[in-house]
């Protein structure tokens, strides 16, 4: 017992006496949870569009108004021909053009019929779709203000409610994503080079010709890395409710207890590379590089399983941090009690045993 | 054989049988059939040039390596099915620094000596003399150590659980004059307190230190003996002889045809004859005053560690 502690204190020496540690320990979950809170999302607001008005009567200024009234979106007004609209266009500032024909008003009050032109740029087709949506339920809302009284004799009135986003607040999906996403990295990348370090450095030699465990070597470069992550874990949580306005909406508890096994299972993960590898260079490759295009893709909260072709859904099935995306997901977010994430934690419990019970196969009790 | 047989009758610490150890898959000969046996409390060094095989045959006594084939045993056991045993009871430093660089000296001094059940107090009396040449620098960091300073620490760290077979690998390479002579002087003291002791050097003025050496060439061992039976067993009177232009006498020598081998040393050039007689240096000053070396220096001299190695290496096998 008295060996495991001295193991565990001369760990803790290693971790905080190395600064870039530290820093990609604590730095990087900062940045990543910033950056895909305010930079990467996928919202659109506070779109540039230009509006062309060649009718300038009450209707078109009215119409004009609401939409300049919108959050949506930023209006600039220009009378512009048709050649100076896709100038505009192509310099990519104004993501749309809305053009008033001269006639608007007029033909609206005589022939009950009007037209208006949108034209929008589909070079990014997700926010032009979106630009269309928004402008057209604006152009219906005017049309309703202007004409109430036009019963039609059947109405379907569909009454939408987003369940557990009710803001429809993208911070939520991606809290869950990118807490799956630091934990796994930060941890698989420290501990996958705790092991083979020494192997490098030389200090492993020395240390085979002693009576110690292999099993005491790898509880001990696991514990600092977990108790930090631990904490790395709660800066997130903190970040997410205060920062970005995420509500926790089940047991912090639970949350904090399935994290620690998450941590757990990466930390197995990040040993299991160290002990197979035999540089430092190749561990931090491996759990670096070639975790992060499995993890970003197959979490699922930038790209949706179900979409994906059968064989990689299958594939997703061993990527720890998809399981834990699902728990935190339900327990974070709809509030939902260990009842129904049991199957996932079982999932990770034993995906962490598995990759332990490799590395300590793998550890090598002898040079090379 | 008959040395063999009497080796038997007294205590062994560590014995080497037919060890052969290659790498990249048999290409690379690195340990070539080598016996060897220390006895309980020897000082005993294996004297070769870099690339001997020297830290291969320590990596294998250690456990840390297995031998293709023969065995090995260290301080009674065997180094692969007892592995365990032995890591218990040696003390091992290895040719390259391998402490912890970002831990202080206290620091690795508590770690190991933890690491082995026990305490720096416990076993400070084999300790002392050579800790308290660095205990000023208790709590500055290994890796900002000078070479001599980290050679004592990684000593210190070798023998703090009062090891029964200590294997020292080169431990006095990239170490200066002064601090190499140290390190000796402590080795003769803990082979007093009666720990076998293993050490490894390339150096040549360093095997006169040992109480027997092994010479060891291209993982062959060449000799084994006491420094002063090597010596001895020199078959050849052995001339020295200096002149201005070394190199080119060191030439002359060569090109004549009863010079056997000739080869610098120091400020001086070694030189044996295939055939020697009473006025063979009158012969020789002869010889390089034909060649233009009016000014040539030659005696006689009794040989060194050193020419024994040269005259076994080049002798065929």
């Amino acid at each position: 017992m008295k060996q495991l502690l001295t193991f565990v204190k001369k760990e803790f020496y290693h971790v905080f006496r190395d600064r870039r540690t530290l820093l990609i320990m604590f730095g990087l979950p900062l940045v990543q949870i910033l950056l895909f809170g305010y930079a990467l999302t996928t919202e659109v607001r506070n779109i540039t569009i230009v509006i062309s008005d060649n009718a300038k009567d009450i209707n078109s200024q009215q119409l004009t108004n609401k939409i300049k009234s919108s959050a949506y979106f930023n209006v600039r007004e220009a009378v512009t021909g048709s050649k100076d609209i896709e100038k505009i266009l192509k310099k990519g500032e104004v993501k749309a053009v809305v053009i008033f024909p001269s006639q608007f008003g007029s033909d609206l009050q005589h022939s009950g019929k009007a037209r208006v032109q949108v034209i929008t740029d589909g070079s990014d087709p997700n926010t032009a779709k979106t630009i269309v949506n928004y402008l057209t339920a604006i152009i219906a809302g005017y049309q309703q203000q202007i004409a109430p009284a036009s019963p039609l004799p059947y109405t379907i009135v569909p009454e939408i409610r987003m369940l557990y986003n009710e803001e429809g607040n993208g911070s939520l999906n991606f809290i869950p994503g990118v807490m799956a996403l630091i934990l796994m990295l930060v941890c698989t990348a420290l501990t996958s080079v705790s092991v083979v370090k020494e192997k490098e450095l030389g200090t492993m030699e020395v240390l085979l010709v002693s009576p110690f465990k292999p099993v005491m070597v790898l509880i001990s470069k696991a514990v600092p890395y977990l108790v930090l992550s631990m904490v790395n874990f709660i800066l997130i949580v903190l970040l997410a409710v205060f920062v970005l306005h995420v509500e926790v909406k089940g047991s912090l508890l639970l949350l904090f207890m399935e994290s620690t096994l998450f941590i757990i299972t990466c930390l197995s993960f990040g040993l299991m590379i160290s002990n197979v590898t035999s540089s430092q260079q190749t561990a931090l490759l491996l759990s670096m590089m070639g975790m992060m295009i499995p993890t970003i893709v197959f979490t699922g909260f930038l790209f949706p399983l179900e979409n994906m072709p059968y064989i990689f859904q299958l594939i997703s099935n061993i990527i720890p941090s998809r399981w834990y995306f699902l728990i935190i997901k339900a327990v974070m977010l709809k509030g939902l009690g260990f009842a129904y994430i049991w199957k996932e934690t079982l999932i990770l419990i034993v995906m962490t045993l598995a990759l332990l019970g490799i590395a300590l196969k793998n550890f090598k009790i002898r040079l090379a | 054989m008959i040395q063999s047989l009497s080796i038997i009758n007294r205590q062994l610490s560590i014995k080497c049988e037919n060890i052969t150890k290659t790498y990249n898959k048999g290409e690379l000969l690195a340990v070539d059939d080598v016996s060897f046996a220390v006895e309980k409390g020897e000082l005993f060094g294996l004297i070769g040039p870099d690339g001997a095989g020297k830290t291969s045959i320590f990596r294998i006594l250690t456990t840390v390596l297995l031998a293709d084939k023969g065995t090995a045993t260290v301080a009674g056991f065997d180094v692969v099915d007892d592995y365990r045993a032995i890591r218990n009871r040696v003390g091992y430093m290895p040719g390259k620094f391998s402490l912890y660089q970002d831990l202080t000296i206290k620091e690795n001094l508590e770690f190991f000596a933890t690491v082995f059940g026990t305490t720096i107090e416990e076993n400070y009396e084999l300790i002392k003399d050579i800790y308290d040449q660095i205990k000023p620098f208790n709590n500055r960091r290994a890796g900002k150590l000078s070479g001599g300073m980290k050679q004592k620490l990684a000593l210190c760290c070798a023998l703090i659980h009062k090891p029964e077979v200590l294997l020292l690998d080169e431990p006095t390479t990239g170490v200066d004059v002064v601090s190499r002579k140290e390190f000796w002087d402590m080795l003769k003291k803990l082979k007093q307190q009666g720990i076998t002791i293993l050490v490894s050097t390339p150096y040549m003025d360093e095997a006169n230190l040992c109480e027997r050496i092994a010479l060891i060439q291209n993982g062959k061992i060449l000799s084994v003996d006491t420094p002063q039976n090597i010596i001895k067993a020199f078959p050849v009177s052995l001339y020295a002889a200096k002149a201005d232009n070394i190199y080119k006498l060191l030439t002359d020598f060569r090109k004549s045809d009863f010079v056997a081998s000739a080869y610098a040393s120091g400020e001086y050039m070694h030189l044996t004859l295939k055939e020697d007689k009473p006025d063979s240096i009158r012969m020789l000053t002869q010889y390089a005053a034909q060649h233009g070396h009016s000014d040539a220096e030659i005696k006689k001299i009794t040989p060194g560690i050193e020419d024994s190695f040269i005259r076994l290496m080049q002798q065929p096998n």
